[in-house]
């Protein structure tokens, strides 16, 4: 048990908190096998969102996407799409769950704030203070082409109205003080009088002028999650949220580092250390033995870059159409091209391709690795692979030294992806004292650990 | 001569029509919205035989609280989804407003409502007409009549083209190419408005209906976009010219209803509530609507004369908690027995529930371009094809 003595770490008490991403978009969630169900029946919700409950997760999480992607003005054809909205998805399974929370991500460049406001309200008054509000922005007039704005915003306008959106939500969320409705049915009024505010906000990117039609929730309003990584968003994150997702999960050193520069930045802003739960997302392969896990590993990593995937993140990386290439050939012997607009919309961009490319270049050659290959090992990386014993004993000493405080697990098979995780890791985690073995609160912000609100 | 059966729909939002309900709602003021009080108003409706509920909203806060009603409302597109989640047959249609929200937004709300429910999803077309609305929003006024015409056809039809630009089979997952979607299964709509454009295709596969059944205020916008026009008149002969008029395939009457209780009368429930609010002074009651008054036996004609004149009513009961009961116990299994109405069969949609067609996508090929227009005929055929 080295390592998880408790007097050896920081925060010898610390339990991981999980989250579910049922993922709408992406070549993660493997589509082909035959164990793969439906990305859009209501009943795949249901069996994500039921397993994850069984397992005593914190929360069920949903993403957004406005647009379909598109490589070179043709849709994206390999992967998974087609999701529903996340606020109408999220109330339904409020109606089947109890206790998971139900977090939602919802831009703030194409919605107002009075509306969306309302409607994560609504949510978290019909899951009995369970909802969360996953804060995105957009800049590009690509996504903009749908909406009545079309592409308004540019990059340094985003975070400002991301924070002045928020400012005003959470004003119209308090717009309602405590007792607000009557007890009495003979009382004058079913609103008490003087108890309901007027939102007036008048700043440089809204003048909305509305009065509040709804209570606090059992846990105040919404939790606030954030998943920006720039400065920029880690700074928008230590201000305003109270979960940060982060890419920073796989290797502990990078997680501690990220961990510590957010701790820096709370402070920075005048917020205690443990004002925020730090949440990387990750996919987690589980075997019997070390052998059976990597195994299984490999089959998955298979399954997710398949040939016309490998060529389609090669093309993405060299900004050339690859598509024809042989994906068990070599690399692409081009250089990459180096363009503001890659073409390529909806997907991460690469800040440096040529650097990766001559890494790609240098790793394959020395391990005689085909371009398919090449992007199994060095493409996009994420997840950790083990038996449920040595993945518990591992992040429990994760959590223990403050590197993180759990996972937003994305399961690479939909419906029963999560199913192992709940079975297996869930209880030697327990065993270790590093997992809750029952809810002791009833809404996402008292699961999370956070302080109430005032 | 035996008529097509008359749909039966109800209004669930608040604690009934009355802007005083509340006063005698089975329930404690804050209990309207909470989880608990949402899911009993649906179950009461669904196992009542109700074929579909609507629920009214606004980005401002119910119009009851300008005289002392609720002040609060739970968003009807969350509530609609939430409903559907914990009910089984009933079909849900929240209202929505495309006066100021985003025409993508609202098509994918809609359509994952659709989703959620199975196939039972409606969508009723709202106006925000106030000034309130505009400053709520934080957006310039949509002023005047053309003009709040014109943003909800321009909705409607973005919202209907994105839901039409996945094809039905677009999701092919084709393990031999390596492909999840057949791209030239989806379209981009390229909607043009005077206002605005937007470019397409959803992000949401098509809904299982085809088409969520669209229900809007008869005149609003062109009859041959909705499914349902809602009419309004003072009597069943104005009921019937309206639905006649509104050239929609179906036509629903508006129907107020306050029904006799076992303790009381319904004049005298009514006496009892306008001591707070006089209901005809209601804010937001549109004049002129049909209301009835009295015994479950005397709404049960009523309803058998409308059905010789609509295709179905919507309901606005004065409460909830007291009409519902007795339109559960006696008029709806009356209605039943007399087969003027027939409760919706597990399993279906509520277009088929309707007796409409499921609409073929706009962008569907060659193969089967020849059943859209077949289907487009249907308007006649809707009404024989009930029974």
């Amino acid at each position: 048990m080295t390592g998880t003595d408790p007097h050896d770490v920081p925060r010898p008490d610390a339990r991981l908190h999980f989250g579910v991403f049922f993922q709408g978009v992406n070549h993660w969630t493997i589509w082909s096998d035959p164990a793969s169900g439906s990305q859009i029946d209501p009943a795949s919700f249901r069996k994500v969102a039921q397993t994850a409950e069984r397992g005593l997760f914190d929360a069920f999480f949903l993403g957004d996407g406005l647009r379909l992607r598109e490589t070179d003005g043709h849709i994206h054809d390999l992967d998974v799409a087609g999701r529903p909205d996340s606020l109408a998805q999220l109330a339904a399974l409020a109606a089947v769950t109890h206790r998971i929370g139900l977090v939602s991500t919802s831009n703030t460049t194409f919605n107002e704030p009075g509306d969306l406001a309302h409607r994560l309200a609504s949510l978290d008054l019909l899951s009995g203070g369970r909802a969360g509000w996953n804060v995105v922005t957009t800049d590009n007039a690509w996504t903009g082409a749908n909406f009545r704005r079309g592409g308004f915003l540019d990059h340094a306008d985003r975070y400002t109205r991301a924070e002045e959106f928020l400012k005003v939500a959470r004003a119209i969320w308090d717009g309602w003080a405590e007792g607000a409705v009557t007890d009495s049915v003979e009382a004058r009024s079913w609103s008490v009088p003087g108890t309901i505010g007027r939102v007036r906000a008048a700043g440089a990117q809204f003048d909305v002028d509305l009065v509040p039609a709804l209570p606090r929730s059992a846990q105040g309003h919404p939790v606030i999650f954030q998943a920006g990584d720039s400065p920029d968003g880690r700074d928008f994150a230590a201000r305003n949220a109270d979960v940060i997702f982060s890419a920073h999960g796989r290797d502990f050193d990078d997680a501690l580092g990220f961990a510590e520069d957010i701790r820096r930045r709370l402070r920075a802003a005048g917020r205690p250390e443990d004002a925020l739960r730090i949440l990387p997302a990750t996919e987690i392969v589980i075997g019997a033995t070390e052998k059976e896990a990597e195994e299984k590993a490999r089959w998955v990593r298979l399954e997710q870059v398949t040939p016309a995937t490998a060529l389609a993140v090669a093309s993405r990386l060299w900004n050339l159409d690859l598509s024809e290439r042989d994906a068990d050939g070599p690399l692409p012997a081009e250089d990459p091209v180096v363009e503001e607009n890659t073409g390529a919309f909806g997907s991460a961009r690469i800040a440096d391709p040529r650097g990766v490319v001559a890494e790609w270049r240098a790793r394959a050659e020395a391990n005689g690795w085909s371009l398919r290959e090449t992007v199994i090992e060095l493409g996009p990386q994420r997840g950790h692979v083990g038996t449920a014993a040595g993945l518990a004993e591992k992040f429990a000493r994760w959590v223990r030294h403050g590197a993180l405080d759990g996972f937003n697990i994305s399961p690479y098979l939909i419906p029963d992806g999560l199913d192992d995780i709940v079975d297996l890791l869930v209880p030697e985690l327990q065993e270790r004292g590093a997992y809750r073995t029952a809810y002791t609160g009833t809404t996402l912000r008292e699961h999370l650990e956070l302080p109430p609100l005032a | 001569m035996p008529h097509p059966a008359l749909h039966l729909a109800v209004e669930i939002d608040g604690d009934g029509a009355h802007p005083a309900a509340w006063r005698r709602a089975a329930h404690a003021p804050g209990e309207l919205l909470t989880p608990r009080r949402t899911a009993q108003v649906a179950a009461v409706a669904e196992n009542a035989g109700f074929t579909l509920v609507t629920l009214d909203d606004s980005v401002l806060p119910p119009a009851s609280a300008a005289v002392g009603g609720p002040a609060g409302r739970i968003g009807a597109v969350e509530r609609a989804a939430f409903i559907a989640a914990s009910t089984s047959v009933i079909g849900v249609a929240p209202v929505l407003a495309t006066t100021y929200a985003e025409p993508f937004h609202v098509s994918t709300r809609i359509a994952s409502l659709d989703h959620v429910s199975v196939g039972r999803a409606g969508w009723v077309l709202g106006v925000e007409e106030s000034a309130e609305a505009a400053r709520a929003w934080g957006r310039p006024r949509v002023e005047g009549e053309p003009a709040l015409r014109r943003e909800a056809l321009d909705g409607l039809q973005v919202a209907r083209d994105l839901w039409d630009s996945w094809e039905d089979d677009a999701v092919i997952r084709s393990v031999a190419t390596s492909r999840y979607l057949d791209r030239e299964r989806l379209h981009y709509v390229d909607f043009e408005g005077e206002t605005y454009s937007v470019k397409g295709p959803a992000i949401v596969p098509r809904p299982p209906q085809g088409r969520p059944v669209v229900l809007a205020p008869a005149g609003l916008v062109p009859p041959g976009l909705v499914d349902v026009a809602l009419v309004e008149g003072s009597s069943p002969a104005v009921l019937g010219e309206a639905a006649a008029a509104s050239g929609a395939p179906l036509a629903f009457a508006e129907l107020e209803v306050a029904l006799d209780t076992p303790g009381e009368t319904a004049a005298e429930r009514i006496a009892d509530l306008d001591r707070f609010a006089a209901w005809d002074e209601g804010a937001g009651r549109p004049p002129g609507r049909l209301r009835y008054t009295g015994s479950a036996q005397g709404l049960a004609d009523l309803l058998e004369e409308l059905s010789a004149v609509v295709d179905g009513v919507r309901l606005h009961p004065l409460v909830l908690d007291e009409d519902l009961a007795v339109l559960s116990r006696l008029v709806l299994p009356e209605l039943f027995v007399r087969r003027i109405a027939a409760r919706p069969l597990p399993g279906t949609t509520l277009r088929t529930t309707l007796g409409l067609p499921r609409p073929e996508s706009r962008f569907a090929t060659t193969a089967s371009a020849s059943a859209t227009a077949a289907s487009a005929t249907t308007p006649a055929t809707t009404r024989e094809g009930n029974r």
